[in-house]
């Protein structure tokens, strides 16, 4: 019977049938940071247990970090406590952890496809809702609570009910300046924040296998956004080909046989789906938010709505959001001043995204007075940026070029927003105080448009700002 | 594992109305800076309850009676955002040991019923109901029974939902996944060695 590539990694992961009805499914990697792993550690040290595959299971760290001093002890003695507990917890089970001395740490959902880890046809699963990036590799991987954390480390395994499936099908080619950023928030847009409940999003169609495996990252990043738990797209070629040569990728003689069978867990053609959407990639604009959720988004070139225009369930969300955002129904949001600009985040910090940014920056200024900075996703990221000369053009640009992390993602380092400052971002999530400051704001959209906004000071339209046609 | 049976919650009820409240409502990002859950509960909620200088604002949560409530009443899309586990701990060791909501996002719903928080849900006719019911009955009971998956407040009973396998492991005592997962050590072993990538 032709299956889905959700039901193949299912099927080949399935322990047995628990007592309520669940599966018990087997997580063949489990990647670890430090925000939601101390307490998982302290359970099953409460419990007496030990970490079953401790070799499955690797370490980041990237929440806490400070982007512009490494220097410890950090400044924030509570950050410097986590990264200790986890240095610790992985020397005492005996487990790989990228420190800030590796040159590879960095957002773990960036060190796991850097390193080869990411592969598809396999289980992943890590205490982090984002963690549905990794579908871009054909892996189903799970976003999971502490609770599970400790579950996978003392079992290798969760009790889980399988999601739907629905694929969303994307054909057709991107205008210019149209990004893989603009597909996910039309995405959660067309379907809302909460569309994907009980799904797993398969992303495909010509306009995903011509993307490269950063832009498929970029979408599938977002899919929690969209309510779904996974997303992913189908391993091909271009899968297997990034994938070739990292540290934990197969080796030589093992690598074929690998490919095979990382190839066998694609959809069968002909396979069911609980549902199907499709897409014309022509139909998509530079997209931003407006609002306090991610599927508060329009055109660059649309009017915010109106509440009165909108169905009951979000009238009462969007005047919310109205009120949080300082913005007002009917009106552009193009011009819509801005205080930060802030580029990076396992959405948009990959060195694609540097790279296409710097390439249209060269010879351009920071709007003055306005706080503009770059925070690359992994230590190989920013190394990388540097070997091309791009750090320099964000520099000259009047960029502040820092080190790898999570930053002003959700700002549990030092980098915050400060009062109501509204900040163009290319991260993934624009709730209240979100970037550090309660009343601080946040306009969600592609790295280009957070250039874009940079240079001219408000929400621009990067295409008239850098001359894309 | 024996664990308590969870199988009705009663008690006095606080309604905190919205739809896609986020997690990051619920505990914000920087009291994520811990390596233990303790001392989560008082800050639930925190950048709703209190201005940035510490001022307690009007908030269902902060009225003097707030922490002997049980349960918690909210709109749709409960807990979206990000996994952190501690936003169900927080709301937890605050005193709700029971959520009402229109919808719950999925890792929520399974990181709560994972520590015995159970999530139901109602219809929207019935929610908006009880809110209102709520509100004008701070002192009133209030009632989940698991077992015959109701509601009860003010003398109405409405159907409540809850998909059946979490709510079988709470009435049975089982909602802590580990003693489960160990049983199935063996199994476990068998099927790591039928997948290359980790043997
Ligand atoms: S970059 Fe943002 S969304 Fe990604 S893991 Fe870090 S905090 Fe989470």
């Amino acid at each position: 019977m032709a299956k889905t590539l959700f039901q193949k990694v299912w099927d080949a992961h399935a322990v047995r049938l628990l007592p309520n009805g669940q599966t018990q499914l087997f997580i063949g990697t489990h990647l670890i940071h430090e925000v939601t792993s101390p307490q998982a550690f302290g359970m099953i040290r409460d419990l007496g247990l030990k970490v079953r595959y401790p070799h499955r299971t690797f370490a980041t760290v990237d929440h806490i970090v400070p982007t512009n001093e490494l220097r410890e002890p950090y400044s924030d003695p509570i950050a410097q406590e986590m990264i200790e507990a986890l240095r610790k917890n992985t020397r005492d089970h005996g487990i790989r952890f990228f420190d800030t001395n590796t040159g590879a740490q960095g957002i773990v959902h960036m060190v796991g496809p850097e390193q080869g880890i990411t592969q598809p046809g396999t289980t992943i699963a890590c205490g982090d809702s984002h963690t549905a990036t990794h579908g871009a590799f054909g892996a189903i991987a799970f976003g999971i609570g502490t609770t599970q954390v400790r579950d996978v480390l003392a079992t290798q395994t969760l009790a889980l009910s399988p999601l739907k499936v629905r694929r969303i099908e994307v054909n057709g080619a991107l205008a210019p300046g149209v990004y893989a950023k603009d597909v996910i928030l039309h995405i959660i847009r067309l379907l809302g924040v909460n569309g994907g409940l009980g799904y797993a999003y398969e992303y495909a169609g010509s306009t995903f296998d011509n993307f490269s495996l950063e832009e498929r990252m970029t979408v599938c990043n977002m899919s929690i956004e969209g309510g779904a738990r996974c997303g992913y797209v189908n391993p091909d070629q271009k899968t297997f080909d990034y994938l070739k040569g990292r540290p934990h990728a197969p080796k030589a003689a093992e690598w074929d046989a690998a490919v095979a069978r990382w190839r066998s867990f694609a959809s069968d053609p002909g396979c069911a789906y609980d549902d199907i959407v499709r897409i014309d990639a022509a139909s998509i604009r530079p997209t931003v938010t407006w609002g306090i959720t991610p599927g508060q988004a329009i055109f660059i070139d649309e009017a915010m709505p109106v509440p009165a225009t909108l169905k009951d369930g979000d009238r009462a969300t969007a005047e919310e959001a109205y009120r949080h955002m300082k913005l007002a129904p009917g009106l552009p949001i193009k011009g819509t001043k801005v205080d930060v600009a802030f580029l990076g985040s396992c959405t948009n910090g990959r060195i694609s995204d540097l790279r296409e940014v710097a390439r249209h920056l060269k010879g351009r200024k920071v709007k003055a007075g306005l706080k503009a900075i770059v925070v690359p996703g992994s230590q190989i990221t920013a190394a990388q940026a540097e070997k091309e000369g791009l750090a320099e053009v964000f520099r000259d640009a009047g960029f502040e070029w820092r080190g790898a992390g999570c930053s002003m993602c959700l700002a549990m380092n030092p980098d915050k927003l400060v009062g109501d400052q509204l900040c163009a971002s290319s991260s993934n999530r624009n709730f209240k105080g979100r970037q550090g400051s309660i009343t601080g704001r946040t306009v969600l959209m592609s790295p280009l448009m957070v250039a874009a906004a940079a240079i001219t000071g408000e929400v621009a339209d990067a295409r008239e700002v850098f001359g894309i046609r | 594992m024996s664990l308590a049976k969870i199988t009705r919650i009663p008690g006095r009820a606080l309604a905190v109305p919205g739809d896609d409240i986020d997690t990051d409502r619920i505990i914000p990002a920087r009291f994520l800076r811990c390596v233990t859950f303790d001392g989560l509960g008082e800050h639930a909620f925190r950048d709703e309850r209190f201005t940035p200088e510490g001022v307690a604002r009007e908030h269902p949560m902060n009225r003097p009676d707030a922490r002997e409530a049980s349960i918690l009443v909210s709109g749709q899309n409960f807990g979206c955002g990000s996994s952190r586990e501690h936003a169900p701990q927080s709301l937890w060791r605050f005193g709700f040991k029971a959520i009402i909501a229109g919808s719950f996002a999925e890792i929520f719903f399974g990181n709560s019923t994972g520590i015995g928080v159970p999530c139901v849900t109602l219809g929207p006719g019935d929610l908006a109901a009880l809110t209102a019911w709520v509100q004008a009955n701070p002192a009133g009971e209030v009632a989940v029974d698991l077992e015959a998956m109701t509601v009860s407040a003010g003398g109405k009973v409405m159907r409540a939902a809850m998909p059946d396998s979490a709510r079988s492991s709470l009435t049975a005592g089982k909602w802590d996944s580990i003693a489960d997962l160990l049983e199935g050590g063996a199994e476990t072993g068998r099927v790591a060695k039928t997948l290359p990538y980790v043997a």
